[in-house]
C-alpha cells in the first residue's frame, strides 16, 4: 500500500510540475500576476509530494518490503539500517527519485529566497525549473519506476546492495553530487528567464551568482567525495581514473567554474554578458549529458548503471530538447546581450577571460576524450576503443599549470586597467618568495622531483604567495572590513593551490608495490616496514572476512593495519577493504590481494604522501564558494527589491548595479 | 564589404580554423594512445597488432590459471568458447571478481610469440554490470556472461 501511495505522490508531483510550468511561463507571458504567484505554490506542492514519494521508498527499504522489485534487487534483510536508507539511491531508479527530490528542494529554495526578484522573472525561472522537473519525473515514471511490484510471488529475501556501495562514502557522495548537478538548473533557469523577459542587463548575473556558487560548492564536494571513496573503497589506491562517469561529473564542474568567473565580470562590469548566458546554459546541459552517460550504459565504465536502451533514448531526447530549445532561444535573443566593454590588456577582465578560455579548452579536451570512443564505434561500425589516462593527463595538466600561473596574477589586477610597473614589482617579489619556498620544500622532501612536479610545486606556492600578498595589501590599505566575498575567493583559490600541490606531490612521491608475502615476512619500502603477521577469520553484520594483520613501523611510530577480504553472505560477492593510516603528510595504505599457495598472500602496499591535500583543497574551494554567498551585497540586493514593492511583470528591475 | 563586418568574419574564420586545428591535433594524439579492443578470434587470426597497446577480452578458461610459486606472476587463457583462445601473462594482483569461467578484459600488448602481456586485468564490476565490449561474445549457459541487461 505504502509503495502505491509513493507512486501516486510522484504522479501528483508530475501533474504539479506541468501546472507550475504553465502558470509560470504563460502567466508571465500574459502578465497575470495571480498566475505567476501560483507558480510558487505549485513548486511547494511538488516538493511536498516528492518528499512523500521518497519517504515511501525509504519506508519500503526499512521494512524489507521485497515485493517491491527495486528493494528486492538492492537490499537484504541482513543489511545494516543506515545502508538500507542509502540503498535507496544505490541504483538507477532510486537515485533518480533522489535527483527529483533534490530538484524539488532547489526549486523551493528559489521560491523561498527570491521573493524580492521581479515577479515576471521569478515566475519564468520557476516555470523553467518546473518544466525540467517534469522531464525528470516523466523519465522516472515512464522508464524507471522504483515502486514496481514483484507480484504475486515476491522473493523471500533481497539480492543485497552491491558491497562496494555499503559504505559511508556512498551515503553522502550521491546526494552532494546531485545537489550540484541539479543546482546548476537554477542558473540555467535564470538565464532562460532573462532571455525570455529580455532582461539582459547585469542584474540577472547578480541574481545568478549566489545560486551558482552554492551549486558549484556542492558539485565540488560531490566530486571530491567520489574521488575519496574510489581511493579507499575500490582497493586500487587511485583517486582519479578519467573514467567516463568521473568525466561526466567533471565536465559540468569545469563549465560551472568558468561560469562563476564569467558571472563576476558580467555583474561588476557588464562584460561578456552573452558569453555568460551561454555558459549558464552549457553547465546544466553538461549535467544532463552526464546523466545520459551514466544512465544509458553507452560508455565503458567501471561504475555505470546497468544497460537499458530505452532509458538512454529518453534522456537523449530530453537532452536534445533542453539543449536545442535553450540554444535556439539564445540564438534569437542572446544577441541583445552583446556588449563591447572596453578594458586594457592588463585588467581583471583579461584574466577572467583567460580563466574562461583555459577552462573551456580543458572542458573540450575532457568532452572529446569522453565521447571520442562513442564516435569511433559509430564511425567504424562497432570497433571499440578506450582512451587512457595518459592522453587526458598530457593535455589537461599543462592547461591547469597555465591556469595556476594566471591565477596568481588575476586577483592583483584591477578592473579596467592596472599600472603595469607597480604590478610588475609586486609580482616579482611574490615570485621570489614562492621560488624560495619551493626550494625549501624541495630540500625538506629530500626527493628529486621531475620538471613538471617542480613546476607544479612552484605554481602552488606562487598562488599561496600572491593571495597572501594581496590580503596583506588590503589590510594595509586600511579597509576596515574585507568583504566576505573576497575571503571566499581567496579561500577557494588557496584550495585550488592545495589540491594542485596534493596532486603533484602524490604523483611524484607515491610508492606503489604489489608484493607476495608469507606470514612472518617483513617488507620495507620508503622507510616504512611492514611485518605480515598472517590472516585471521572475522565476521561483520552481513559478511565474513579474512583479516590480514600488519605490524607497521613508520620511522619509530608503530601501528597496526588490518585490511580485509570480505565475502558478503547475501550475494556471495567478494570485496577488498583496504586499511589506511591517514596523515596530513602521508597515507600508508595496505590491501589484501589474493590468497596464494602455502599461506602466502598477494598484498598491495602504497605510500602516498600529500594525497589528503587533494580533497582538503576541494573542501577549501567549496567552503570559499559558500562563504562568498554570505557577503553583505547579496543582502543589500534583497533590500533593493523591498517587500511591498513586489515588481510586476515587465518592470525594468535592477537597472542600477552599483557594486 | 564594410570593414566592421570583414573584421568579424576574419575573427570567426580565425576561431574556426584554430578550433579545427586543435581538435585535429587532439585526435591525432588520441590515435596514438587509444586502445583498440580485440575479441579472441582477432587475437588468434593475427588481426591484433604485436607490440602495440591494445585491449582484449574473453572468458577465463577453466583450469587454465597457473601461478608462479614465488612471485605474483600468473598465466591464464582467455577463450570465446568457439575455438579461439590465447594466453595471458600478468604480474600483479587479480581483481576480486576474477574467476574461472568469468568474462574479463585485459589491457597490454601482444609479444612476439603472440602471448598477451597484460598490464591491467579488469573483471566485471558486479554481477549485473557487463563491459559493453564483452556483450557481443557468446554466453555460456547461465554463468559468466548471462543476462547482461538485468537492471541492478
Amino acid at each position: 500500500m505504502i509503495p502505491e501511495l509513493g507512486h501516486l505522490a510522484v504522479i501528483l508531483a508530475l501533474a504539479l510540475s506541468g501546472a507550475g510550468a504553465a502558470l509560470g511561463l504563460v502567466g508571465a507571458g500574459l502578465g497575470r500576476s495571480a498566475w505567476m504567484r501560483a507558480a510558487a505554490s505549485a513548486v511547494w506542492g511538488q516538493l511536498l509530494f516528492m518528499a512523500l514519494g521518497f519517504a515511501a521508498l525509504v519506508y519500503a527499504f526499512l521494512v524489507d518490503d521485497f515485493s517491491v522489485a527495486y528493494v528486492a534487487q538492492n537490499s537484504n534483510s541482513l543489511l545494516p539500517w543506515q545502508y538500507k536508507i542509502s540503498a535507496v539511491w544505490g541504483a538507477h531508479e532510486g537515485s533518480l527519485l533522489l535527483w527529483t527530490l533534490i530538484m524539488g528542494l532547489w526549486m523551493a529554495a528559489v521560491a523561498a529566497c527570491s521573493g524580492r526578484l521581479p515577479l515576471g522573472f521569478l515566475a519564468r525561472s520557476l516555470g523553467v525549473l518546473c518544466l525540467l522537473n517534469g522531464g525528470f519525473l516523466s523519465f522516472l515514471l515512464l522508464t524507471s519506476n522504483p515502486f514496481e511490484r514483484l507480484l504475486p510471488l515476491p522473493p523471500a529475501d533481497g539480492a543485497d546492495l552491491n558491497p562496494l556501495l555499503q559504505d559511508f562514502g556512498l551515503i553522502v557522495h550521491p546526494p552532494m553530487l546531485y545537489a550540484g548537478y541539479v543546482g546548476l538548473a537554477v542558473p540555467f533557469a535564470f538565464a532562460v528567464a532573462a532571455l525570455l523577459s529580455r532582461q539582459l542587463d547585469s542584474a540577472w548575473a547578480r541574481w545568478s551568482r549566489p545560486w551558482t556558487n552554492v551549486a558549484w560548492a556542492f558539485l565540488t564536494l560531490g566530486i571530491a567525495l567520489g574521488s575519496w571513496w574510489a581511493y579507499y573503497e575500490l582497493g586500487w589506491g587511485g583517486w582519479w581514473f578519467w573514467d567516463p562517469v568521473e568525466n561526466a561529473s567533471f565536465m559540468p564542474w569545469l563549465a560551472a567554474t568558468a561560469l562563476l568567473h564569467s558571472l563576476a565580470a558580467s555583474e561588476k562590469r557588464g562584460a561578456f554578458k552573452s558569453w555568460t548566458l551561454l555558459l549558464a546554459l552549457t553547465a546544466f546541459s553538461l549535467s544532463l549529458l552526464g546523466a545520459f552517460i551514466v544512465r544509458s550504459g553507452v560508455l565503458t565504465s567501471v561504475h555505470a548503471f546497468a544497460v537499458d536502451p530505452t532509458r538512454g533514448l529518453f534522456i537523449l531526447a530530453f537532452l536534445a530538447l533542453v539543449v536545442g530549445g535553450a540554444l535556439a532561444l539564445f540564438g534569437v535573443r542572446g544577441g541583445a546581450a552583446w556588449s563591447a566593454v572596453r578594458h586594457g590588456l592588463f585588467s581583471r577582465e583579461t584574466f577572467l577571460l583567460l580563466n574562461n578560455l583555459l577552462l573551456v579548452v580543458a572542458l573540450a579536451v575532457v568532452l572529446l576524450g569522453t565521447l571520442y570512443p562513442l564516435a569511433y564505434e559509430a564511425a567504424t561500425g562497432g570497433d571499440k576503443i578506450s582512451i587512457g589516462p595518459p592522453w587526458f593527463n598530457r593535455f589537461f595538466t599543462p592547461l591547469m599549470l597555465v591556469a595556476a600561473a594566471a591565477l596568481g596574477v588575476g586577483p592583483f589586477v584591477g578592473w579596467k586597467r592596472s599600472n603595469l610597473r607597480r604590478l610588475g614589482r609586486r609580482l616579482l617579489a611574490c615570485f621570489a618568495v614562492s621560488a624560495g619556498l619551493a626550494l625549501l620544500v624541495g630540500l625538506l622532501l629530500g626527493e628529486s622531483l621531475s620538471l613538471g612536479g617542480a613546476g607544479a610545486l612552484l605554481l602552488g606556492l606562487w598562488i599561496v604567495a600572491t593571495q597572501g600578498a594581496d590580503l596583506l595589501r588590503r589590510r594595509r590599505l586600511g579597509g576596515a572590513s574585507t568583504p566576505l566575498a573576497y575571503w571566499g575567493m581567496s579561500l577557494a583559490h588557496l584550495g585550488f593551490a592545495v589540491s594542485l600541490l596534493g596532486v603533484a606531490l602524490t604523483h611524484e612521491l607515491s610508492v606503489e608495490k604489489d608484493v607476495r608475502l608469507a606470514p612472518g615476512e617483513t617488507f620495507v619500502q620508503a622507510g616504512v616496514s611492514f611485518r605480515f603477521e598472517g590472516v585471521v577469520e572475522a565476521s561483520g553484520p552481513n559478511y565474513r572476512a579474512q583479516r590480514g594483520l600488519f605490524e607497521v613501523d613508520d620511522g619509530g611510530r608503530h601501528l597496526q593495519l588490518a585490511p580485509e577480504k570480505r565475502r558478503y553472505l547475501a550475494g556471495g560477492s567478494v570485496m577488498t577493504e583496504a586499511a589506511i593510516d591517514p596523515g596530513l603528510f602521508k597515507d600508508i595504505y595496505v590491501s589484501l590481494g589474493e590468497s596464494l599457495d602455502g599461506g602466502d598472500w598477494a598484498v598491495r602496499i602504497h605510500i602516498k604522501p600529500f594525497v589528503r591535500w587533494i580533497w582538503l583543497g576541494a573542501l577549501l574551494m567549496a567552503f570559499g564558494g559558500t562563504l562568498a554567498v554570505a557577503d553583505r551585497r547579496y543582502r543589500r540586493l534583497a533590500l533593493r527589491f523591498a517587500p511591498g514593492r513586489r515588481g510586476l511583470a515587465g518592470r525594468p528591475a535592477g537597472a542600477g548595479t552599483a557594486a | 564589404m564594410p570593414p566592421k563586418r570583414r573584421n568579424r568574419l576574419l575573427a570567426v574564420a580565425f576561431v574556426l580554423v584554430g578550433a579545427a586545428a586543435a581538435v585535429w591535433l587532439l585526435l591525432l594524439a588520441a590515435n596514438e594512445s587509444l586502445n583498440l579492443f580485440y575479441p579472441p578470434h582477432k587475437v588468434v587470426n593475427g588481426d591484433a597488432p604485436v607490440g602495440v597497446g591494445i585491449r582484449a577480452g574473453g572468458m577465463v578458461l577453466e583450469g587454465s590459471v597457473q601461478r608462479a610459486p614465488e612471485t605474483l606472476q600468473v598465466a591464464f587463457t582467455l577463450t570465446d568458447r568457439q575455438g579461439a583462445d590465447f594466453q595471458v601473462l600478468y604480474d600483479g594482483i587479480l581483481p576480486d571478481l576474477f574467476r574461472e569461467g568469468q568474462g574479463i578484459l585485459v589491457r597490454g600488448q601482444l609479444d612476439a610469440s603472440r602471448v598477451f602481456q597484460a598490464e591491467e586485468v579488469l573483471a566485471k564490476h558486479d554481477e549485473n554490470y557487463m563491459p559493453p565490449e564483452l556483450m557481443s561474445l557468446p554466453t555460456n549457459g547461465g554463468s559468466g556472461l548471462a543476462s547482461p541487461a538485468e537492471p541492478h
